[in-house]
């Protein structure tokens, strides 16, 4: 009864030995080491001493849950706080005068209105109008760009970056890139900034959501703290220097309200949030307006019509998109990626992109995407689930309510 | 007398009958609680169920390594009572957060029960899989097919090789 996935979850090598090569994984863009090693963040001897079961994921080795199991480290990161590794995700650093004309020739958001710290959430996009990734353009005070991206899209986007640095370059623009070896600590829940504030001198009151401050944390100098997150919930991430990450973990981690989550929490706690994850619910095929994040199209821009893709989305938002992303409830058996949502002839409609069972909510939740005439909220529809239909309807996100942190 | 003969009769029996051979239970005081005399050891399948078969009827379950893996399980789908079930059939799924996984029969054989605590605390499965986490009872329609599942020994042997 087990498919591949749970089998890989189960990694019982001890502490310290090579890491199992795998195929599969949880999420998008598994695209599974084959022959090579996989790559170790900073805490992976951490997560193995902790009890992490260790699963391939976009090449990297990282823990799916940790001894308490996913459904109550899901719980806790609502009712406390969880800390993640994600240090598997790209960051990248933009320097140079010329940095947000580079950065704007290739996302689609108003790069240069951001206030200095702060940051947004952004899509870069193909020649068709499709999403190459999402990802977080911050503008730090200090003289750089902050961006982070998938871990999945890694070598395709530095690929990107890199050579629209170069063409710029080369017509004598002001642009250089810098990889960071930093490592990134997502701490998330309410609990978070009684937790941080202790290890900080800078008042966390006055930081708000989407901002961003590079500061010393626990002792630890040289980090840059942003509060954003994965969850829904008040949270920030910490990116950190290499060598002293397992220390800040470590004191993080000595506080008994937190606890370590792993990728299976990380899944459920942004599905519940109504958060994307790309490779399911966004992809190169898919545009913004299909995807209901023209929100992320800066105003000048969408005039200026000066980002990749820009006739076909625009176009699109004029005539509406045939098809759109949607949120689905439902009880009994689980909605699953790929399974099919059918209309009420019981014709096929859409296709589920995430789902699962939610651990706040006792009922099933998920995302796909249906055709524009059946997805308003309130529609209700079938999904077949393993050759028998179940009613679900469409929902409005986030299922479980955000709690992003504004100052006054 | 008796009762130096019942020690003996113990482990005499126990390897050499086959387990639906066994006489018919005789009351209880006269059995020593030997549990393979009263109960047939489990049975496994390579997919992770088990079955263990008493008085004709089998129970099925996953077993450790299966809960193990499949992680909390928060829903369960279970067939009706008299669905009739051949060996490999498909019977049902147990759903965790990250997954669902499908249930396939060990034997041949109609489902007399199933349990239905699980509806209201799925969790049992992980918690007890060999005891309150039982998922259907079921006749054995076809005692010989026990044969093909493998033994605790060859199971525990079999999730090594596969955990590489």
């Amino acid at each position: 009864m087990l498919r591949a996935g749970c089998r890989a979850a189960l990694s019982r090598r001890p502490p310290g030995s090579a890491p199992r090569r795998g195929a599969g994984g949880s999420g998008a863009g598994g695209t599974g080491a084959g022959e090579e090693r996989l790559k170790q963040t900073p805490l992976d001897a951490l997560h193995r001493a902790r009890g992490g079961r260790m699963v391939p994921f976009a090449g990297w080795s990282l823990p799916l849950h940790y001894g308490q199991g996913h459904l109550q480290s899901h719980l806790h990161t609502r009712r406390h706080c969880s800390l993640f590794d994600v240090s598997h995700m790209l960051q990248t650093l933009v320097y140079g005068r010329d940095r947000i004309r580079f950065m704007e020739s290739l996302v689609v958001g108003d790069i240069a209105e951001l206030k200095p710290g702060q940051g947004t959430l952004t899509l870069l996009t193909n020649d068709k109008g499709g999403i190459t990734d999402d990802l977080i353009v911050t503008n730090t005070s200090e003289d750089h760009l902050y961006v982070v991206s998938n871990a999945a899209c890694a070598d395709k986007d530095l690929a990107i970056l890199r050579d629209r640095a170069a063409q710029l370059q080369a017509k004598g623009s002001d642009v250089h890139l810098e990889v960071s070896d930093n490592a990134l600590l997502a701490l998330q829940g309410p609990s978070m900034a009684r937790v941080l504030q202790a290890g900080l001198s800078d008042d966390l009151a006055k930081l708000s959501f989407m901002n961003s401050i590079s500061t010393t944390v626990f002792g630890v100098p040289g980090c840059r703290v942003t509060r954003c997150g994965y969850t829904g919930e008040d949270g920030v991430e910490i990116s950190v220097p290499a060598a002293r990450a397992v220390e800040l973990a470590e004191q993080l981690l000595g506080v008994p309200d937190v606890w370590l989550a792993g990728l299976a929490a990380r899944d459920s706690l942004r599905l519940e949030a109504g958060l994307c994850l790309y490779g399911n619910d966004i992809d190169e095929t898919v545009t913004p307006a299909e995807a209901g994040l023209m929100w992320t199209l800066g105003k000048r821009r969408r005039v200026a019509m000066d980002f990749p893709g820009a006739a076909v989305i625009m176009a699109q938002v004029k005539e509406k998109p045939r098809r759109r992303r949607v949120g689905l409830t439902s009880v009994g058996p689980a909605i699953r990626p790929h399974m099919a949502i059918l209309g009420p002839e019981g014709r096929p409609v859409g296709t589920v992109t995430s789902g699962c069972p939610s651990p706040c909510l006792g009922k099933n939740i998920a995302m796909g995407y249906v055709e524009a005439a059946h997805s308003r909220a309130g529609t209700e529809l079938t999904v077949e689930v393993r050759k028998k239909q179940h009613p679900a309807v469409i929902t409005k996100m986030p299922f479980v309510p955000t709690q992003y942190y504004m100052a006054k | 007398m008796a009762w130096r003969a019942l020690r003996r009769v113990g482990p005499v029996l126990a390897p050499r009958c086959p387990l639906l051979s066994l006489p018919p239970r005789e009351p209880a005081a006269r059995r020593l609680g030997t549990s393979s005399l009263l109960l047939a050891a489990r049975k496994f399948t390579d997919k992770h169920e088990w079955v263990s078969v008493e008085n004709g009827i089998g129970t099925v379950g996953i077993s450790n390594f299966a809960q193990e893996a499949l992680g909390d399980v928060v829903y369960c789908s279970l067939p009706e009572v008299g669905t009739k079930l051949s060996k490999h059939d498909e019977f049902g799924a147990l759903e965790s957060v990250k997954a669902a996984s499908e249930l396939y029969s060990p034997l041949s054989g109609e489902v007399t029960e199933i349990n239905v605590a699980l509806a209201d605390n799925p969790g049992l499965v992980n918690k007890s899989c060999y005891k309150d986490g039982w998922l259907i009872k079921m006749t054995v329609a076809n005692p010989a097919e026990l044969d093909e599942l493998m033994t605790e020994d060859a199971y525990e042997k079999y999730i090594k090789s596969i955990e590489d």
